[in-house]
């Protein structure tokens, strides 16, 4: 046991690990006031385990941020026993489930740093992340994650999804073809709260100096994903299935830019020395579809994105000075004044802007956080002429045009090279 | 008679001419602190502007908005402002020296309250500077979240809040320095105060159809169909 990990797991939660011994297999539950769903969750965890991994010795870890429901007495109460008879009346091991609570309000670095901390104790060889949110979890995600690492040596699993065309726009349109055009690999779905990963990697990326910058975690799977890929461990990627949407709220999209693009950022410091020397793209090892697409009609007010993206282009002039050329700031001034019909954010200025605010970013121009914040109205002018784009799209269209904006970013990727080094 | 005179007029000439020799060489001194002081400043000036480019003052004082300043006014960046500054302040300290060696007597009082002064003059630099830091940051922030929430007339609310802190900070400065305190408390006040009445004004007449939408979109569901968050970034 290493003291590091001890020092911040509290001893009642030190002394149920004692109590669980070694396993093979660690489910991490992060909750916080879940009490209405994860009753349910749990069962469905227990079933995919006894289903999956009879023979296995398991544990759920429950780490709660914070529930004033009852969520961790929920976790720990749930007995096996109801879904034991319909599985397998056979199940030789026993299933643990152990809570703790880590903080007052919650906090997904800390909460993925306890359950990799617990794994690294129970020796777990397999473990996997799932987020009491995706009110549709099948108990087959299980072994859809745990399997190629338990089985055939993975290191890190993510999942791919069903979604409908118009959702994850910040994954289609920033996220995946940015991180497979500077890491060469078209990873889908490089932050997601289901992953599987191996006791190894975990223990390694548990190691690492990411948890004690202030931010308390914040975008923490992202950086693990990353991590896997800079450290060259085994990935893949298994398709779940359908991801039930969470609603969001507009006050949403600035701290879910924090968690990602904010987080990408700062990782592309660290990773110069990986990213530079990147050249091309390759897909992981995939069980399954790679990704599916949902057509049906979807109403979106377009008119309110577009002018979000011309309101903010307007009175962010100042900040944008500091941040973009001042061509591609002249080029978002014209489309800025453009009507609804013909607006069109094109995908080349589109990455030229993502490029400019990531040199921005590593030199500091502004305050970190400023930069993140000013690119919100910009990605909602981007979400509208992707919506534009699509809007009467077969599945195989929009995969050409995220396809087409991903070798752009591909394409222009010595555009921020040659910014990066003109800030050194 | 006529010897008194000469006596008197020699005498005159010998006092002129002893007190001449004494003075002498306090300008000597005087002179050469002018000139040594002179080429320490210069060299001071010159440390202080390869230290400040070292470090990216002009970049700092960019973002704290003091650049944009200077520049509205046709002045010297803020790196070749403060070497400047550093270098009159330094030289102006010898000079004063040496007219303190002259020993002419009222100045000693004056040049030893600009010497006292001088620390306060930095102190109240500083706070000038760092408030124009906290002014810029703060109103860039209330500027992007504005932004992000759609809220009406973003820059006024941000010019208001970056206004806010500058009179804020002036009025420590000129306390600070100790010039027109009860001015500036005066000024402050009322300028506060003012303000603050028109914010209360402006809510209560305007701000009735904000409040309205605010609580209708916080509380009256059905319109969610047309509210493009129903995307889901991730």
């Amino acid at each position: 046991m290493k003291l590091a990990e001890e020092s911040f797991l509290t001893d009642d939660f030190l002394r149920q690990l004692i109590n669980v011994g070694e396993v093979d297999i660690l489910v991490g539950l992060p909750t916080h006031n879940n009490a209405k769903t994860i009753g349910s969750i749990v069962h469905t965890i227990q079933s995919g385990l006894l289903r999956g991994f009879p023979r296995e010795r398991s544990v759920i870890v429950n780490v709660d941020g914070g529930s004033r429901d009852g969520t961790p007495e929920l976790v720990t109460g749930v007995s096996i026993d109801d879904v034991r008879p319909s599985s397998n009346p056979y199940a030789l091991r026993t299933l643990h489930s152990i809570s703790t609570r880590y903080a007052s309000s919650p906090a997904s670095g800390i909460a993925l740093r306890t359950i990799l901390a617990a794994a690294e104790l129970l020796r777990a060889k397999a473990c996997v992340m799932l987020s009491p949110e995706s009110a549709n979890i099948e108990p087959e995600w299980l072994s859809k994650l745990l399997r190629p690492i338990y089985d055939d040596g993975f290191d890190l699993v993510t999942p791919t999804y069903r979604r409908h065309k118009f959702e994850g726009l910040l994954i289609t349109n920033l996220l995946y073809p940015m991180i497979r055009a500077f890491y060469g690999l078209r990873i889908r779905e490089a932050y997601s709260p289901e992953f599987g990963f191996s006791g190894h990697l975990g223990s390694q990326f548990l190691g690492q100096n990411v948890w004690n910058d202030g931010t308390e975690g914040s975008g923490v799977e992202l950086r693990f994903t990353l991590a896997a890929i800079t450290g060259r461990y085994l990935i893949c990627q298994s398709f779940l299935g359908e991801k039930d949407h969470i609603e969001r709220s507009a006050a949403d999209l600035v701290p879910v830019l924090r968690q990602t693009v904010g987080t990408l950022f700062t990782a592309l410091e660290a990773d110069f020395p990986v990213w530079s020397a990147v050249a091309g793209s390759q897909p992981p090892p995939t069980t399954g579809a790679d990704h599916e697409v949902l057509l049906e009609p979807l109403r979106v007010n377009r008119k309110r994105l577009r002018e979000m993206f011309s309101t903010g282009v307007a009175e962010l002039e100042s900040v944008f000075q500091s941040i973009l050329s001042s061509s591609t700031l002249t080029e978002l001034q014209r489309i800025a004044r453009l009507g609804e019909e013909e607006f069109h954010y094109p995908a080349e200025l589109w990455v030229r802007t993502v490029y400019e605010f990531a040199a921005s970013y590593r030199k500091s121009v502004i305050s970190r956080d400023h930069i993140v914040q000013a690119l919100a109205p910009l990605f909602r002018g981007r979400v509208c002429t992707f919506l534009l784009e699509n809007r009467n799209a077969s599945a195989d269209q929009v995969e050409d045009n995220i396809e087409a904006l991903c070798l752009e970013f591909e394409r222009l990727k010595p555009y921020l090279l040659q910014l990066w080094k003109s800030g050194e | 008679m006529r010897e008194m005179i000469i006596s008197e007029l020699s005498q005159a000439v010998h006092e002129m001419a002893r007190g001449f020799a004494h003075f002498l060489p306090r300008l000597v001194v005087t002179l050469i602190l002018a000139f040594g002081g002179w080429v320490i400043a210069y060299v001071v000036k010159a440390v202080l502007r390869s230290i400040l480019r070292l470090i990216k003052f002009d970049k700092l004082s960019e973002n704290a908005g003091a650049s944009q300043l200077l520049t509205n006014a046709a002045l010297p960046s803020a790196t070749e402002m403060l070497s400047r500054f550093v270098f009159w302040v330094t030289w102006l300290g010898f000079i004063l020296l040496g007219v303190h060696v002259l020993g002419i007597l009222g100045l000693q009082e004056q040049i030893a309250r600009f010497f006292l002064f001088l620390p306060r003059l930095f102190v109240a630099m500083f706070i000038l500077f760092v408030g124009l830091l906290a002014a810029s940051f703060f109103s860039r922030a209330a500027l992007l979240a504005a932004v992000n929430a759609n809220v009406p007339s973003p820059r006024v609310l941000s010019l208001a809040l970056r206004t806010i802190i500058i009179v804020f900070v002036l009025s420590i400065v000129f306390e600070e320095l100790g010039l027109a305190e009860q001015t500036m408390l005066v000024a402050f006040g009322i300028a506060f105060g003012a303000l603050m009445l028109g914010l209360a004004i402006a809510f209560g007449m305007g701000g009735r159809d904000l409040a309205k939408r605010f609580l209708e979109k916080r509380f009256v569901r059905g319109k969610k169909a047309e509210n493009e968050d129903e995307l889901s970034p991730l």
